[in-house]
């Protein structure tokens, strides 16, 4: 039995499971409502008067903090509560094959829910004559953004079988991955450390390579220091899955 | 087919497992006794490769479990616990998945899905959602999941729990049909059932194996096995309890019943009652004795089973 049809066969269980509930509809209808208007509303998209989707993109990481962690939650701590993690680990598919499946069924939903934003892309277009390379950029900043916080959020699903301490941790985690580089927190820091210290502490932040991505930059930096952070988490809950069966 | 060696699986300071070996070979049905947390169900967490071992090993045909995890859980079909099972999908999307990760395509899938369908009759919840069945569909739904392979290795923890008693007849009757060419282990509290359905039985107390033999061996190790009873219509107790006290081989008579006679006669060895109980015939046709009833005592499995094990669960209520 080969590994890419083990992660597809639990991708498809997970993502009937979330289609089949609200979950998945639940969270497309508010993303999209909420990154509307963010972007219309509160991030002056027409007052600017420039044809990019930079309001649009720089909610994200907000508009995610929530969103994600909400998707993600039921990950493993749902498995847990339900015992169903007992036969879903004795199937023959490896524990990390169970962890990418069920990783890349959420992201799906995720990135249903990013492409349904076209109208958003179609607008600019319209109205201007924007930088489209910039825009792809941004939409894969968005993605590898999200991605990252599922990741977190796949981690603290395995910590707990109880849904909402799973989701509140993601949410602090990810809080705490966007505050330590955004400029206002970097601002006050600027006051009491060494700037050494302070560039450090940024570098950790999904905010500084977001920020550098959505200017359209795909530096290739930028890029790995997403794709390592998903890594790290997913790692993180196959040690966790891991320890706690050792017992 | 299933080998287990000096299994210890400890959680924290308490050994849950404590050094179980025993081997199943195809064609055997073992039954899995014990008391609620004597370390039933982790010894199958353990051999199913959901719980690694503290020390010791599990192979199923020639695979470790700890090293080929992915081989090993190939050949077992496994029925955890309260059978559980994803409420959100359909039985029928709930089985495919499951055919799916094991391997299984097209139409072998569906065929596979089908029968264990039958085999589980399942037939009237097949579209209806998880959450909705009761309980008795619920278990036979995670059943037809564990058989949905075919596989050589059937592990089933409590497969009757929570089923009705017609239910259970056929759940007992699968079990036997497929012990003829599988290896089955199955845990169950219900004492009747490994007399009905296995050919071996273990024991286990507190992590330990404490017994391990047929139904038939484990029943002769209660204390009431091998004594003969006998009834006769005209004679007093005391005085056939003379009588047959004079008996080669017999250790004790006891008079249960004066008026008419029931006595009890204990041999010196419990392989020898049958010849005892000749003699006791011999005896009672020279002095023309009106026999009713003559008898050699059966041991009772939960006698056994509550000999072994009572110790114990009398001790832990004394420390709550």
């Amino acid at each position: 039995m080969s590994c890419p049809g083990n992660i597809w066969s639990i991708a498809k269980r997970e993502l009937s499971g979330m289609v089949s509930s609200p979950v998945a509809y639940v969270f497309i209808v508010i993303f999209l409502l909420l990154s509307a208007f963010f972007t219309f509303m509160i991030g002056g998209f027409f007052e600017r008067g420039q044809a990019s989707l930079a309001s649009f993109f720089g909610w994200h990481p907000w508009v995610y903090l929530f969103l994600v962690p909400a998707v993600g939650m039921r990950m493993w701590a749902e498995e847990r509560r339900s015992g169903t993690i007992e036969l879903l680990l004795t199937l023959p598919v490896t524990t990390w094959q169970a962890i990418v499946g069920k990783f890349l069924a959420s992201l799906t939903i995720i990135a249903v829910a990013l492409l349904l934003t076209f109208p958003v892309w179609i607008t600019v277009n319209y109205l201007g004559a924007p930088d489209n390379g910039i825009i792809v950029a941004g939409y894969t900043g968005s993605l590898l953004l999200a991605a990252s916080y599922l990741a977190v959020t796949s981690f603290t699903s395995a910590l707990t079988r109880n849904q909402v301490v799973s989701f509140i941790l993601a949410v602090v985690i990810c809080l705490f991955l966007i505050l330590c580089g955004w400029p206002p927190v970097l601002d006050l820091l600027h006051r009491v450390f060494s700037p050494g210290l302070i560039d450090l502490v940024a570098a950790f932040s999904v905010m500084t390579h977001f920020d550098s991505i959505q200017r359209g930059v795909l530096d290739l930096r930028d890029i790995l220091f997403f794709l390592s952070m998903i890594l790290f988490f997913l790692l993180a809950t196959h040690a966790v899955l891991r320890a706690r069966r050792a017992g | 087919m299933i080998s287990v060696s000096d299994l210890r699986k400890n959680f924290g300071a308490k050994a849950a497992v404590d050094g179980v070996s025993f081997r199943v070979e195809r064609g055997e049905i073992l039954g899995f006794l014990g008391p609620n947390g004597a370390g039933k169900s982790t010894t199958m967490r353990i051999l199913t490769g959901f719980l690694p071992p503290t020390s010791g090993s599990a192979t199923v045909a020639e695979f470790d479990v700890e090293d080929q995890p992915v081989e090993a859980k190939r050949l077992i079909g496994y029925l955890p616990e309260n059978a559980p099972c994803y409420d959100d999908m359909t039985v029928s999307g709930f089985l495919k998945f499951c055919g799916e990760a094991r391997g299984l395509r097209g139409s072998k899938l569906k065929q596979a899905v089908d029968r264990a369908i039958a085999t589980c009759f399942l037939e009237p919840v097949v579209h209806q959602s998880i959450d909705t069945l009761s309980k008795g569909y619920r278990h036979r739904t995670c059943l037809a999941q564990s058989i949905l392979h075919d596989p050589p290795v059937l592990v089933l923890d409590e497969p009757t729990d929570g089923l009705d008693p017609n239910q259970k007849h056929e759940v007992r009757a699968l079990i036997r049909r497929m012990g003829k060419d599988k290896a089955i282990i199955f845990s169950t509290h219900i004492l009747e059932e490994v007399e009905a359905v296995c050919t071996r039985a273990i024991i286990i107390d507190r992590g330990r194996i404490v017994a391990n033999g047929t139904p038939d061996e484990l029943k002769g190790r209660a204390s009431g096995a091998g004594a003969i009873v006998l009834r006769a219509a005209d004679r007093g107790g005391a005085a056939l309890r003379s009588a047959l006290a004079r008996l080669d081989g017999c250790s004790a008579v006891e008079v249960l019943q004066e008026q008419p006679a029931i006595l009890r006669l204990r041999p010196k060895d419990a392989s020898a009652a049958a010849a005892l109980a000749a003699r006791v015939h011999g005896l009672a046709v020279r002095e023309k004795w009106k026999l009713i009833e003559l008898r050699i005592e059966v041991g009772r499995l939960d006698d056994v089973f509550r000999s072994i094990t009572l110790p114990d669960t009398a001790g832990r209520d004394v420390q709550r």
